[in-house]
């Protein structure tokens, strides 16, 4: 059976190298300081969708991202890896977008590419952590979802089963098709670019990238294959009081750094009296538990 | 986030060669591939771009997957299980990365899956990889045997192989057998004819790499009771069909994780490749000479993290108050090494842009008759191939060694341990200079453009190139350098003797060697400042060499030989 998977993408600031001019001081993020990457979880992400592909010869992932036109570079890469194309929902109407909004617009989004069997993203993206886009997608569209996937074991008669890694260990669950489910980084890497796909999609492009360059414009169009869709709120129907800032409820009310200092050291003697009396403190100062 | 390429700047440097345009242009026969492949390049920076960043991958693959791998793939290495070759696990994972990224069959034309990659770029992916890792490199490199199924073998046979190797089916060359080493025209593996006109091989092969290929060729002996080379023809094997066994692999000293194979042919079906009593004379002197060029790739490559290595130490390692970097006797060590290593890669490149240019006009000469002018420079190349291939091979490996040997020395006791990547690129760096013919077979190779000039005339050539004037002083000492040398050729070719020509003949080839690393560092250092260090280095070390060769064979007098001979022990 060939499955429509789309994967959800983002392109975030490169958080694992910080400078010191990587926030503004208004609190917010300088993208500009910050190289853009693929979000790495969703990487984790596309690998499972990848894998489904060979496994399920016939199927299609596209690749799904909101952002600016630049965005574009997400789906690039997702194709130069191994997906068949993608689309970049960008539209200044979702600028500022939460959590809340951002899985609006994409589900928005993903109702009007219409037919699909599975929704793949990351766990969460390393500029907001907060995990909540993919979950929220899942309830907006009204179907299962599973999260902290590891590995998608298989699809089987529009069923799926994955194997989930969750604090206590690893469970292996079951759901019905169509569904969302969100990867950890402990599963799979993704696979490196392709370099027969580089060199087929390294000038793939959305509407815009290439609007005043007539020579690129004509090139794509004889090649349907590198044209990336570019959606804006009014091509997915959405509803512009529920995008960007208008549907964002969160507000950020002050950003303070936070500097972790090691004020005492203990040490505890390996036995068990220690052990248990180290857990307790623990417990006591909310630390765990 | 290593990336083997993206920090390597000579890489670039030599992809932007002024030769590449030409070599692109012809290898893609004026893009006509542009619209019937969506993977073609439409143009020479289209094609330039693409090689530029499948390099990419390979550094990413290299940096991020290989050699993060190589140490345990040394520690662990391939078994035998069941007659099989089972590699070491994270071989395996190496092995897929490749796979997926779809670095197989490079240098394939399209139309049987490849990349349709020139020579040049696929062998700075083989310099890539073998930074990573050695061992590695063989098993990945040994996809250029389906340039000689290319070049020999029949449309169905190409047809039937080549989208397997494109795919990532590995190969090997089945070559040396116990008794036939250096010495291939005593194989004996036997070839026997069958009634339908396919033939099955019977015997026993040694020292095979990667011997559990998917696809052999197999050097073995067609003509019952011919003892010489004109009785050995070439045959593709298929695992697929069965017939061979692993009977052992050997326990090496370095490149563990390629397994080195005993294989045991029992009735196994083969076929033969082009006509038969060719096999060793041409169609392993060409898969020889790929083979070579790939070695010296690989040794350019084990230097270049030899160099990496001993830098890193040299600069963290305090004594005495101070980075050891900082003492001169290390700062000359490292000097040396980078000087070699780019003196090295130079040749390398150099090499391989004439083995393109002379195997693309093979390959357009089989569609149809090449122009006088094509006719000439293709005569040329092939020479200047045949020339620089052994050249290349020879130097690049010892100085490989050498680095490798330095780059333990500027680690001190902790380089003895196995506690730094050093000892095992020590260990790799070794068989460079033995396998694929030792550095005396290419000495053997070399040493006829020696006598016949090859070399002296390139030489000239590089003479007559204009150069900025503050290398005047470099150049003028080239020159100095090509005088001892053409004097010390007249002086060893007026003896008549062969055995002193053949006593000599190393010294000889290196000068050569010398002289010519130089003047393409020189030509490098003009196109770009990043050599001029080198080029410095270089030239000085060069010149001493030159020098001790001179006065080796000035002071020689031809009867002192037999202070050396060993005819009748």
């Amino acid at each position: 059976m060939s499955l429509n998977i789309i994967v959800l993408a983002k392109q975030v600031p490169d958080t694992r190298n910080v400078g010191k001019d990587a926030m503004k001081a208004d609190g917010t993020i300088n993208r500009a300081a910050l190289p853009a990457i693929f979000n790495p979880e969703d990487l984790n992400a596309l690998e499972q969708a990848l894998k489904l592909k060979e496994l399920h010869p016939g199927s299609k992932v596209t690749i799904l991202t909101m952002g600016p036109a630049r965005a574009a570079e997400i789906v690039r890469e997702g194709m130069f890896r191994g997906a068949d194309g993608g689309i970049v929902l960008s539209d200044r109407a979702f600028a500022g977008s939460d959590t809340l909004a951002t899985s609006y617009a994409l589900s928005a989004a993903v109702r009007k590419i219409g037919d699909y069997d599975l929704i793949i993203g990351g766990r969460q993206a390393i500029d907001g952590d907060t995990a909540q886009v993919g979950p929220q997608i899942a309830e907006k569209l009204g179907i299962p979802q599973i999260t902290y996937a590891e590995d998608i074991l298989n699809v089987e008669n529009g069923e799926i089963t994955v194997k989930r890694r969750i604090e206590s260990g690893v469970e292996t669950v079951k759901a019905k098709l169509p569904l969302v489910v969100t990867v950890n980084s402990s599963a799979a890497d993704c696979r490196p670019r392709n370099a027969k796909a580089l060199q087929k999609y390294k000038y793939a492009a959305v509407p815009s990238e290439v609007a005043s360059d007539e020579a690129k414009k004509e090139f794509i169009e004889k090649r349907p294959y590198l044209s990336i869709g570019e959606w804006s709120a009014a091509t997915v129907d959405a509803d512009l009081a529920q995008c960007g800032l208008a549907g964002s409820p969160t507000k950020v009310k002050s950003i303070e750094n936070v500097v972790f200092t090691a004020k005492e050291a203990r040490r505890i003697e390996n036995n068990d009296e220690e052990l248990e009396g180290l857990i307790k403190d623990l417990i006591a100062n909310h630390t765990i538990g | 986030m290593a990336n083997f390429y993206n920090d390597n700047e000579a890489l670039k440097h030599y992809l932007s060669h002024p030769m590449m345009e030409k070599i692109v242009e012809l290898k893609e026969r004026n893009f006509a591939d542009a619209d019937k492949y969506d993977y073609a390049p439409q143009n020479f920076e289209d094609a330039i771009d693409s090689y530029d960043r499948v390099l990419e991958i390979v550094g990413d693959i290299s940096g991020n997957v290989i050699a993060e791998n190589a140490e345990e793939v040394d520690h662990t290495g391939p078994q035998v299980v069941n007659n099989r070759v089972k590699y070491a696990p994270a071989t395996e994972k190496n092995l897929d990365a490749c796979r997926k990224a779809g670095l197989m069959g490079m240098s394939m034309p399209r139309r049987l899956g490849g990349l349709n990659f020139p020579i040049t770029p696929y062998i700075m992916a083989a310099d890539i990889v073998s930074r990573a890792d050695a061992g590695f490199e063989n098993l990945w490199g040994l996809q250029d045997c389906a340039e000689t199924i290319y070049e020999f073998a029949n449309e169905e046979q190409k047809q039937k192989y080549i989208p397997l190797v494109c795919e990532g089916a590995t190969m090997s060359m089945d070559l040396t057998e116990p008794d036939a080493g250096s010495d291939l025209q005593s194989v004996m593996l036997k070839a026997t004819k069958k009634e339908d006109g396919t033939y099955v091989l019977n015997g026993v092969k040694r020292f095979i790499t990667n011997g559990d290929s998917d696809i052999h060729l197999v050097l073995a002996r067609s003509e019952e009771g011919s003892k010489d080379g004109r009785g050995l023809s070439m045959f593709i094997y298929d695992k697929r069909n069965g017939g061979v066994n692993v009977r052992r692999i050997e326990n090496k000293m370095g490149i563990k994780g390629s397994p080195t194979c005993e294989l045991v042919y029992k009735d196994a079906p083969a076929e033969l490749v082009g006509s038969t009593r060719l096999g060793l004379i041409k169609y392993v002197m060409a898969l020889m000479n790929g083979a070579r060029l790939g070695i010296a790739a690989q040794s350019v490559g084990i230097s270049e993290a030899a160099y990496r290595e001993a830098l890193q130490y040299a600069k963290e390692r305090q004594q005495f108050g101070k980075p050891i970097i900082e003492f001169p006797a290390v700062a000359e060590i490292l000097s040396l090494m980078k000087a070699k290593l780019d003196a090295t890669r130079a040749l390398l490149y150099a090499c391989s842009r004439f083995v393109d240019m002379y195997k693309i006009y093979d390959d357009i000469a089989k569609e149809r008759a090449l122009t006088v002018e094509e006719k000439k420079e293709q005569k040329y190349y092939s020479k200047l191939a045949d020339a620089f291939t052994p050249l290349a091979k020879g130097l690049s490996s010892e100085y490989c060694n050498q680095n490798a040997y330095d780059c333990i020395q500027i680690h001190g006791g902790s380089g003895f341990m196995k506690d730094y990547a050093c000892e095992r690129l020590y260990r790799d760096a070794r068989i460079t200079s033995i396998y694929e013919g030792t550095t005396q077979l290419q000495v053997v190779a070399a040493i006829r453009h020696v006598t016949t000039g090859t070399y002296l005339n390139k030489i000239r050539e590089f003479e007559a190139e204009e150069v900025k004037p503050e290398f005047e002083g470099i150049k003028n000492t080239l020159v100095f350098m090509t005088q001892q040398y053409a004097d010390a050729v007249q002086a060893v070719m007026g003896v008549d003797d062969t055995k002193y020509h053949d006593f000599m003949a190393r010294r000889l080839v290196e000068m050569a060697g010398n002289i010519i690393m130089g003047y393409l560092l020189l030509e490098d250092a003009n196109r770009n400042e990043d050599f001029k260090k080198s080029l410095v280095v270089y030239v000085k070390y060069g010149e001493a060499e030159v020098a001790r060769h001179a006065s080796f064979i000035g002071n020689f007098k031809p009867e002192q030989i037999n202070d050396y001979l060993y005819e009748n022990a």
